[in-house]
């Protein structure tokens, strides 16, 4: 018989997510760390390999990360890797270590302080630099466009970018962490003045601080720490041109590679949490992921109720995580994006047994 | 899906200069990518992931490149993903994009790592942005002077490196620095940047690119039939370490001693100084070479200088450092470590050309960053089994 080459999620926390904090991105991490260790009873003295997602554009200096190291306590010197992308992404490259077999346990997080910039000035900078960043476009004016093309090809209404924003804030008043909630009438959303149009306010996601981190544990280990271990039977990410002009908008090809090659269609999928940082996306990846009506889509409120770049993605993890640990689930999807207009996307297929 | 080996079966760089101005960065890595492919006898195509690895944004003031360069590097459709852990970022890259093929995920991975550091102000983005600051030589000089003073190390040492890297970049048609007439004189009239450290013991400032192409066994096999030997990895290690607290021992990091052992323990070394065969070191300033030869075990405590004043670590000596020239020639920041893990592998692929180390059966690589926090290791061989 095969040896259990599995990996699973064993751990996990969040700081609150709030519009913002005093407290430093290494606050932040040294906080949720010992959180996320303690979750599955570990301290850092067991953690075997860590890697941290962060942007140094959002903390807004150079070798921004490396502080960092002291939020994980590496001391002993650690087994350690940064990317310059949300923690989902960390979770890949620790997925990929631990298939190694000669160490067990890695810590994975993201993290940003959206609050100490003005995004309108950052994000046009992780666009084209030639063609795109000296239009001074925002992320909200790609995703303004995307909206656009996707409301003129009838896919969907604004009526329906409303009702995500409606469900996502009432669904966010059941989830500690999340930052903006609210019981909003449909029709009082929809009687607001564009911020961008098409978007309106509620299609847009919060500023937020805040981190994530998550415990992996290979099969060998991970029934030994927790009652229900959470297995990645799947994890698959995958980019697209960068230029929106150049992509329809109506489509995400990268997400259904993705989600093809993380096995979404193996099986029946009962939650799914989406990183769709604006309404209309949601609506679009739960088309191009063939989500049954009966899937619940962010229950945790997802990315409009709080939106801590760089955290985002591992945040939906971490809460696909929870319903197979706690909330009774078998099978739930989480999904991560980065880039203008969903250009880069990552599917995980999640299972409990 | 478990450890599977790992072949690299193609490298490529640019050729580095002060300012590349004609290229844009898209350009710049596609120039080492295509070198990477042509000499892997691959495609765009025949990619399965692509890993890209560059030290900080601001370099070059733009934010996760990765995006802006998936069309460049044939990326779409495919993974592709982005490592920053400072000055080893390029080391990291090639363990990274080898540990996708390792963990029998992907066959063929795209490994680059770039940085076009004259689109910004280098030195203000090393000290972080703040003002008045050291730049990285600044931040060393003090571990180089401790160094000197532990060990009783003669002055001349720092100078000889600085002699020998040059020279040795002269048979290095990508380095940066060519520079025919250079002389222990001339180092030692240099002017003075940061006691001790002269301005002919410091690394350029360069803009460029490197490119490794891993595949899996079945890939490494096949290039061997079609008589391109490949470089098998034969260990990859990382450490990181924090970097500022009582008992730290900046000068001989535990990080570096740690990872060391790790990537020999891996390789079946039990005396580097003796199995290997050459080292690509990450050296920007000239004293790393005799305090990365100690803090890695491969000379004793105190004893790394004498190596360098014996003439051990010269191009035809008994254990060569850095035959490429190293970062003392060439520093594009985010791609010198990727170049370190390159030009190893090319040497037990016997594809070095004129600075090629007879016989290289046994290479190691090292890539340091941040205040010499962060480890990146690799050994490579001619075969998988080459002490048997």
């Amino acid at each position: 018989m095969a040896a259990d080459d599995r990996i699973a999620i064993v751990g996990w926390a969040q700081t609150p997510m709030v519009r913002h904090t005093e407290q430093s991105e290494t606050q932040l991490l040294l906080q949720v760390i010992t959180d996320a260790l303690d979750s599955c009873g570990l301290t850092r003295r067991d953690v075997d390999f860590t890697c941290l997602g962060s942007c140094d554009y959002i903390s807004g200096q150079p070798f921004s990360f490396v502080v960092n190291l002291d939020a994980i306590g590496a001391w002993p010197p650690k087994r350690d890797s940064h990317v310059e992308m949300d923690g989902a992404w960390a979770l890949y490259e620790a997925w990929l270590r631990l298939h190694h077999g000669d160490i067990d346990i890695a810590v994975v997080t993201g993290s940003g302080r959206s609050s100490t910039a003005d995004p309108a000035q950052i994000y046009p900078m992780e666009m084209d630099p030639f063609f795109l960043a000296p239009l001074g476009a925002d992320p909200v004016t790609f995703a303004a466009l995307q909206a656009r093309a996707l409301l003129d090809a009838g896919r969907v209404t604004e009526r329906q970018m409303a009702e995500v924003a409606a469900r996502s804030r009432r669904d966010a008043r059941h989830n500690p962490n999340a930052q903006v909630c609210g019981d909003d009438d449909v029709e009082t959303l929809l009687r607001d003045d564009y911020v961008r149009a098409p978007l309106r306010k509620h299609d847009l996601p919060p500023i937020t601080d805040g981190a994530c981190a998550v415990v992996l544990a290979t099969a060998r280990r991970a029934r030994s720490l927790v009652e229900r271990p959470v297995w990645i039977s799947g994890i698959d990410h995958r980019a697209e041109i960068h230029n929106p002009a150049l992509r329809d908008l109506t489509d995400s090809p990268s997400t259904r590679i993705a989600a093809a090659a993380a096995g979404v269609g193996r099986g029946e999928i009962e939650v799914a949490e989406l990183h769709a940082a604006f309404s209309h996306e949601e609506l679009l990846l739960r088309d191009v992921l063939g989500l049954a009506d009966g899937v619940a889509v962010n229950p945790s409120g997802g990315a409009l109720a709080a939106n801590p770049i760089m955290a985002t993605g591992l945040v939906r993890i971490s809460d696909a995580a929870d319903q197979i640990a706690h909330r009774g689930r078998h099978r739930t999807l989480a999904h991560a994006t980065s880039g203008p207009c969903l250009q880069q996307n990552l599917v995980c297929v999640l299972e409990g047994e | 899906m478990s450890f599977q080996p790992c072949a690299v079966v193609g490298v490529g760089q640019t050729h580095h200069k002060s300012r590349r101005k004609d290229v844009s960065f898209g350009g710049l890595v596609r120039e080492a990518a295509l070198r990477a492919l042509d000499d892997a006898q691959l495609t765009w195509r025949d990619i399965d992931a692509v890993v890209l690895g560059k030290a900080p944004d601001l370099f070059e003031g733009v934010m996760k490149p990765e995006l802006y360069l998936t069309d460049a590097l044939g990326a779409v459709g495919k993974p592709m993903f982005r490592v920053h852990t400072a000055g080893s970022v390029g080391g990291t890259t090639g363990i990274v994009a080898a540990h996708h093929v390792q963990a029998g995920v992907h066959r063929r991975v795209l490994a680059v790592a770039f940085e076009k550091q004259s689109e910004g102000n280098a030195q203000f983005a090393l000290g972080s942005g703040r003002g008045a600051s050291l730049g990285a030589g600044g931040a060393f000089a003090p571990f180089v002077r401790a160094y000197i003073k532990r060990s009783g190390a003669p002055e001349h040492i720092g100078w000889k490196v600085a002699v020998k890297d040059r020279k040795n970049a002269l048979k290095n048609e990508y380095a940066h620095l060519q520079l025919p007439d250079i002389s222990i004189e001339k180092v030692k009239a240099s002017p003075m940047m940061w006691e001790p450290i002269r301005y002919l013991e410091s690394c350029p400032s360069s803009d460029g690119a490197c490119a490794v192409v891993f595949t899996d066994e079945d890939g490494g096999k096949a290039a061997a039939s079609d008589g391109r030997p490949p470089a098998w990895v034969l260990g990859t290690a990382v450490r990181s370490e924090p970097g500022n607290f009582p008992g730290r021992d900046a000068v001989r990091p535990q990080g570096a001693i740690d990872a060391a052992w790790d990537v020999y323990g891996q390789a079946g070394i039990t005396d580097p100084r003796r199995q290997i065969d050459v080292a690509e070191l990450y050296v920007p300033f000239s004293w790393y070479e005799p305090i990365w030869l100690e803090g890695h075990d491969i000379a004793p405590v105190g004893e790394g200088w004498r190596m360098v004043d014996r003439g051990e670590t010269e191009l035809t000596g008994s254990f060569p450092v850095n035959p490429s020239g190293g970062v003392l020639s060439s520093n594009p920041i985010g791609a010198s470590g990727l170049l370190r893990f390159a030009e190893a592998a090319n040497q037990v692929r016997g594809r070095a050309g004129e600075h090629q180390v007879d016989g290289a059966r046994v290479a190691l690589a090292q890539a340091y960053g941040a205040n010499s926090q962060y480890f990146a290791m690799w050994v490579v061989a001619s075969s998988l089994q080459p002490f048997n």
